[in-house]
C-alpha cells in the first residue's frame, strides 16, 4: 500500500504522493486506559486524488485527518503532507479543514467569514477582497457576501464554509462529514457541485463520511476503515469515469463498487455490537 | 396594549395589599392615641388617619409618593435640585460612587476573567478567592475599607467605589470566564489549523463570543455596585448619598424618609439596568448577533 502508486488509467506514470502515512499509531491515554485511535495505518495519496474515508464511529477516520492537520499528534510511524511534517506542512498553508458544522462566526457576515483565515494570514486587504469574490462564485454563493449566517440554509453555510476553506488555496482539502448533519436531497445537490469544484480546482481532497453511496459517488479512491483498534481493512481504487452525472449511481460498476465498500465494512466487524 | 392589562393587574393588587396592610401595622397607634385622648373613632377615621401618620410604621403609598416627589420634582421646580434636601443630589452622590466603582469593578472582572482563561496557575488559584470574597458580609467589610482608606488619607467617593467594585467584579469575573469559554473545541480546532496567534483566537474568536455573557453580568454587577455605594455610605457618618438618607432617615424614625430613599434606590437601579439592557440590544444588532 505504501508508496506511489500508478492510477488507473494513467499509463505508467509515477506520481509523487501529496500525503504519506507509513505504519501511524495513535494511542489515546484515557482514564480507561489507553485507546488504539489508529494502528499500523499505511496509505499514500497522490496529488488531485480524491480519497473518501469510511468506517463506523470510532475507527480512526477522523482521527486520520485530525493528523494530517496536526490537530493530533500520532504516536508512532511516520506522516508527511507535501513532504513535510503536519506541523511545517500547516505553517505552509497547506490545507483547508471543513468541519462537520460550517461553524461561521454569527457576527461576522459570510464574506466577513471568508476573509477571516486571510486577516490571520495577513493578505493585503485588496487582494482579501478579490480572494472572496473568487471563492464565493466558486461555491455558487455569488451575491450572498453581505448575508449573516442565520440567513442561510444549512446547505448554503457549509458551502460557504468550503469557500472559507478554498480562500488561501491550500492543495489539500480536508473534510470531516462536512454533509452529515444535511438532510439527503441538498446532500445530492452538494455532492455533485463538490465534484464540479474538485474538476475545477484540482485539489486534493480527504473526505470522511458516514455514507456508502457518498463515498463511491464522490471518490477516486475509498478507503474503509474498522474500529478497536483503528485500522484500514480494504483500499478500493474507484473505476467510475471522472465525470460523474447523479445517475450513475444507478448504474452496474457504481453498484459493484458500493459492494465492495460494504464487504470491506462486514469484513472488519464493523457493524457487529 | 395587550400586555398592559396584566402589568397594571399586578401593580393594582400590590397596592391594594400594600395599603391594607399600612391600615393594619399602623391601627395600634391610631387607637392608643384615640384611647388616650379619650375619643371614640369610627372605622373610616381609624382608615384615614393610618393613611396620614407622620412616622407611620409603613407608609401608605401615596405618602411614599408625595415624598418622593416633594424631595425630586418640586425642588427642581425651585431651582434647589441640589441641595441637601433634594433627592436628587444625594441619588447623585450615590450614583457617581456607583459608576465608578462599576467601572473598576468591571475592568478587574474582565482583567481577571481573561487571565484565568488563559494560564491555568490564575485559573487554579484566582476562582477560589473571588468566591470566598463573596462570601464575607459586605457590611462586615465595608467599615473596615472605610477606615482603613481614610487612615492612609483617602477619604470621599473612593471608598465607596471600592466597596461598589468589591462586588461587581464577582459577576463580572463568571460571566466572562464562561463567555470567554463558549467557543467550542471545533472553532478553537479551526483557528489552530490557520496556525491563529493566542491574541488572535482572542480578539477574532472569544472576545465577540463572550458579548452576551457580559452584558448579562453587566446587569447583574450593576445592580451590586448600587448596593455596594449605599452600604459604602451608611458608616460614613450618613451625610451624603442614598444611604445617608436611610441611616437618617431611621435614627430618627422617618420611615417615610426611608421609603422614598429606597424607592429612589429602586428606580436609580432599573434605570442603570434598563441602560446597560438597550445599549446590549444596539450592540448584539450592530454584530449581526440579534435577529
Amino acid at each position: 500500500m505504501a508508496g506511489p502508486v500508478a492510477r488507473p488509467g494513467k499509463g505508467t506514470i509515477v506520481k509523487s504522493a501529496v500525503i504519506k502515512a507509513d505504519h501511524l499509531d495513535l494511542v489515546f491515554q484515557t482514564n480507561d486506559g489507553p485507546v488504539q485511535a489508529l494502528s499500523d495505518v499505511s496509505l499514500s495519496i497522490e496529488k488531485g486524488e480524491f480519497v473518501s474515508f469510511i468506517g463506523p464511529s470510532g475507527c480512526g477516520k477522523t482521527t486520520f485527518l485530525r493528523c494530517v492537520a496536526a490537530l493530533e499528534h500520532p504516536t508512532g510511524g511516520s506522516l508527511t503532507v507535501n513532504g513535510l511534517t503536519p506541523d511545517a506542512a500547516r505553517q505552509a498553508r497547506s490545507y483547508g479543514y471543513v468541519f462537520q458544522a460550517a461553524g461561521l462566526y454569527p457576527w461576522r457576515t459570510i464574506a466577513k467569514n471568508i476573509k477571516l483565515p486571510l486577516e490571520i494570514m495577513g493578505f493585503p486587504r485588496a487582494e482579501q477582497e478579490e480572494r472572496v469574490a473568487r471563492v464565493l462564485e466558486l461555491v455558487d454563493l455569488k451575491g450572498f457576501g453581505n448575508k449573516y449566517p442565520w440567513q442561510l440554509s444549512g446547505g448554503m453555510q457549509q458551502r460557504a464554509s468550503i469557500a472559507r476553506a478554498l480562500a488561501f488555496d491550500a492543495d489539500i482539502l480536508l473534510m470531516d462529514e462536512p454533509f452529515g448533519a444535511l438532510d439527503e436531497i441538498v446532500r445530492d445537490h452538494l455532492n455533485e457541485q463538490l465534484l464540479a469544484l474538485w474538476a475545477r480546482t484540482g485539489k486534493t481532497c480527504l473526505f470522511v463520511t458516514h455514507s456508502i453511496p457518498e463515498a463511491v459517488y464522490l471518490s477516486t479512491k475509498i478507503v474503509v476503515m474498522s474500529p478497536r483498534p483503528g485500522r484500514i481493512t480494504d483500499v478500493i481504487e474507484s473505476p467510475l469515469p471522472k465525470e460523474r452525472p447523479l445517475d450513475i449511481r444507478d448504474t452496474a460498476a457504481f453498484l459493484e463498487v458500493a459492494h465492495r465498500v460494504r464487504e470491506g465494512l462486514r469484513a472488519g466487524h464493523a457493524y457487529d455490537e | 396594549m395587550r400586555s398592559v392589562l396584566p402589568i397594571l393587574t399586578v401593580v393594582m393588587a400590590i397596592l391594594a395589599l400594600w395599603y391594607g396592610a399600612a391600615v393594619m401595622l399602623n391601627r395600634q397607634w391610631t387607637l392608643d392615641q384615640a384611647a388616650r385622648a379619650g375619643q371614640d373613632l369610627t372605622i373610616a377615621q381609624i382608615v384615614a388617619d393610618t393613611m396620614a401618620q407622620e412616622r407611620p410604621k409603613l407608609p401608605a403609598p401615596h405618602q411614599v409618593g408625595a415624598e418622593l416627589w416633594n424631595t425630586t420634582g418640586a425642588m427642581v421646580l425651585e431651582g434647589r435640585a441640589f441641595t441637601r434636601r433634594s433627592l436628587i443630589w444625594h441619588g447623585w452622590v450615590t450614583l457617581s460612587a456607583t459608576l465608578v466603582g462599576f467601572g473598576i469593578g468591571t475592568g478587574l472582572g474582565i482583567l481577571l476573567a481573561v487571565g484565568i482563561v488563559h494560564n491555568r496557575a490564575m485559573d487554579m488559584s484566582v476562582m477560589p478567592w473571588a468566591i470566598a470574597s463573596q462570601t464575607i458580609p459586605i457590611l462586615a467589610i465595608a467599615p473596615m475599607i472605610i477606615v482603613v482608606l481614610n487612615s492612609v488619607g483617602i477619604s470621599g467617593l473612593l471608598p465607596k467605589a471600592i466597596i461598589s467594585a468589591y462586588l461587581s467584579f464577582f459577576p463580572v469575573v463568571v460571566g466572562m470566564v464562561a463567555g470567554l469559554r463558549s467557543p467550542d473545541r471545533m472553532q478553537l480546532d479551526l483557528l489552530r489549523t490557520y496556525s491563529a496567534s493566542p491574541s488572535q483566537a482572542f480578539w477574532k474568536l472569544r472576545w465577540p463570543s463572550s458579548m452576551p455573557y457580559l452584558f448579562t453580568s453587566l446587569k447583574v454587577g450593576m445592580a451590586a455596585s448600587l448596593v455596594g455605594a449605599i452600604v459604602g455610605e451608611l458608616p460614613t457618618g450618613a451625610v451624603r448619598g442614598l444611604g445617608a438618607r436611610l441611616l437618617a432617615g431611621s435614627y430618627y424614625g422617618q420611615t417615610v424618609q426611608i421609603w422614598s430613599a429606597l424607592f429612589a434606590a429602586a428606580i436609580l437601579a432599573a434605570t442603570l439596568v434598563g441602560i446597560i439592557g438597550l445599549i446590549q440590544r444596539i450592540t448584539l444588532k450592530r454584530m449581526g448577533m440579534a435577529r
